[in-house]
């Protein structure tokens, strides 16, 4: 699309060049002399280009995976080289602690109720918002404050709100509803419910952002041609937007999982470091901040580290592999076809 | 004469289409639904704003009702903290290393990934790509230990260099195709006219993904403002604090007095949130070209 625009552009200029132009675009690796010429100053361009990138992003995120694995082995408190090595006893532990099988469920129900509660809420918001409306640039601008918003200061704010005397159950009262007032945090059998209520507020905004920006990617000649064909409204929701819609989906529950899986920021806030357990809402990430950094127990930390990478990494490859397999580039890169 | 005729019908369509499309009000009821909505999404931030205006007794007597009267004593309290303003300083200063960090590494190797012809340009992207996988608070253990063996711990730049290697991988995402669709021939007539490649990179292919840049840096940005997982794992000294780790931190200080952590949390949401609506058409415009390239 933009080649063409760009050949219209230059295409007055200089007649030869965008011949070559084009033939390198169709079948790219046609060397062409100004290459050939300079390759050592080539590669070095490219390695200053690239290198600073590389070496930052390898250091800080490849490298470090790798160390977990290292540390990992070792009983280990954080100061000079680990010695203790314990083999896969970290890992023993963790599989056997309670603890951590509770987290594990709870980022697994986590994961399962964003995925069901939030993509279908977002698709339904977004469809109705997608119609020509007034106000629509106000209302996506207004839909999206809870995802600027840090964790840090929603949570703060909720676990105020959300206290036995807080505002919520006040607001409760003075609506008529003050039977459904609660202890909204404490309650094992409610805070995970809690949680998700305080998870869908901060991102579903961000769905439905995402959503309409695909639905705006479909081209409205499609749907035109359909209602001129007689179909109705919904039906061309369900047939031509919804089912286009569908790279957009796709990778928005891939960024869901990811996020649930690595949730830690509200829980962290909200139900501090050692009520989240009993409250039932403790997540991987908690559990390692608890038994790793704040025990001073780097090697079993790195152990956990390991497993929770070990999860993701299996869980996204499984996406890709099954669920993203034809639209993982495109959907991210190249658009929406 | 052919030329008016032919003509006409367009400008007819076009008109048509202008005239009824933005003045219809449409169904009420998607009004109902999106105020609702908008209704739901701000209630927290309006709770915490407010609730700074209030004193301590409005807030036990009546938690969900609105200041009456008003109290602007702990916002101006909070406003005359070295506290504040400290650890203001640092998030701002983590802020603007970071995306300036990010912006510059991400554009460089965006650039190679995107216009250069090289054996190892498809893994590289792909190592990026993998890196959006792997999120901060996953890696957060060994990360520390590594900014701990590069003695970053209690220090300002064991927060930005981190966030530089992890904020790559969306901008990698994001700009390579905005550095990618300048098109090649663009890039031959300059060549023709003596610019080098890297000549075009600064003069010519910066400031054409410019929007692409611009969404990073604000993505960037917001990101490090709101980050709370390194702070809290890297900085041990209250002086080196940033606000996320501020609010926190205050909130359990003076857990008796309610109002005045509304007024301190209210006062640091606000510079990510001004900064969101200045630049909201890039963000949420932003997102639209992440997701259609």
């Amino acid at each position: 699309m933009s080649d063409t625009l760009g050949t219209a552009s230059v295409g007055r200029g200089h007649r030869g060049a965008l011949q070559a132009g084009d033939a390198a675009h169709a079948a790219s690796p046609a060397p062409r002399p100004r290459k050939r010429r300079g390759r050592g100053r080539l590669r070095l361009e490219i390695a200053l280009l690239s290198g600073p990138a590389i070496i930052v992003f390898v250091g800080l995120v490849i490298f470090p995976v790798v160390l977990a694995a290292y540390y990992g082995f070792y009983r280990w408190q954080g100061y000079g080289a680990p010695t203790d090595w314990v083999g896969l006893n970290n890992y023993k532990v963790i599989f056997t602690d309670p603890a951590f099988q509770q987290a594990l469920e709870h980022n697994g129900f986590i994961v399962v109720l964003s995925l069901v509660i939030q993509g279908p809420l977002a698709l339904a918001l977004a469809l109705l918002l997608n119609q020509k409306i007034r106000g629509r640039g106000l209302i996506r601008v207004l839909i999206f404050v809870p995802y600027v918003i840090s964790e840090v200061i929603a949570g703060t704010g909720f676990s105020l709100m959300l206290q036995v005397n807080g505002a919520v159950n006040d607001a409760l009262h003075n609506i008529g509803l003050g039977f459904l007032a609660t202890d909204w945090l404490a309650n094992p059998s409610i805070a995970i419910w809690t949680l998700m209520g305080i998870l869908t507020w901060k991102y579903v905004g961000f769905a439905v952002i995402l959503m309409l920006a695909g639905m705006q990617a479909i081209p409205e000649e499609l749907s035109e041609a359909a209602r001129i064909d007689g179909a109705s409204y919904w039906q061309v929701q369900r047939r031509i937007v919804v089912p286009l819609l569908g790279p957009t989906i796709r990778i928005w529950g891939f960024l869901s999982i990811i996020g649930a899986l690595q949730l830690f920021d509200l829980v962290y806030i909200i139900w501090g470091q050692y009520i989240s357990s009993t409250a039932g809402t403790s997540t991987m990430a908690t559990y390692m901040a608890l038994n790793g950094r704040l025990a001073g127990n780097y090697g079993y930390g790195s152990a956990v580290a390991v497993v929770m990478f070990l999860i993701s990494l299996t869980v996204a490859l499984l996406y890709q592999r099954f669920v993203l397999r034809r639209d993982m580039r495109g959907a991210v890169t190249e658009g929406v076809n | 004469m052919s030329a008016v005729t032919s003509g006409a019908p367009f400008p007819r369509a076009r008109s048509g289409k202008r005239s009824d499309r933005p003045q219809k009000w449409g169904n009420p009821g998607i009004y109902f639904i999106a105020l609702l909505f908008i209704a739901v999404s701000l209630a927290p931030v309006v709770y915490i704003v407010l609730g700074g205006f209030r004193t301590n007794s409005q807030i036990t007597v009546s938690p969900a009702g609105l200041p009456n009267p008003w109290v602007f004593s702990n916002y101006a309290g909070v406003l005359k903290t070295v506290t504040f303003w400290g650890e203001f300083a640092n998030s701002t200063i983590v802020a603007i290393a970071s995306t300036l960090g990010i912006v510059l590494l991400g554009l460089m190797v965006s650039y190679a990934i995107a216009r250069y012809d090289f054996k190892l340009k498809g893994a590289m992207y792909s190592l990026f790509a993998a890196g959006l996988m792997f999120p901060l608070v996953v890696a957060i253990t060994p990360v520390y230990i590594i900014v701990k063996d590069l003695g970053l711990v209690d220090n300002l730049m064991g927060i930005v260099v981190p966030q530089i290697a992890f904020g790559l991988p969306t901008t990698v995402i994001i700009l390579v195709p905005f550095l990618r669709a300048i098109p090649k021939e663009i890039e031959e007539a300059a060549g023709i006219d003596g610019m080098s490649r890297l000549g075009f990179f600064f003069r010519m292919a910066i400031p054409l993904a410019l929007p692409g840049v611009i969404t990073v840096a604000i993505l960037a940005f917001i990101t490090s403002w709101n980050n709370y997982i390194l702070p809290l794992y890297v900085l041990n000294s209250q002086a080196n604090y940033t606000l996320p780790l501020g609010v926190q931190q205050f909130s359990s200080q003076y857990s008796q007095d309610t109002a005045r952590v509304l007024a301190f949390t209210s006062l640091s949401m606000l510079p990510a949130l001004a900064f969101f609506a200045v630049f909201q058409r890039r963000i949420v415009g932003g997102l639209t070209g992440a997701v259609k390239g």
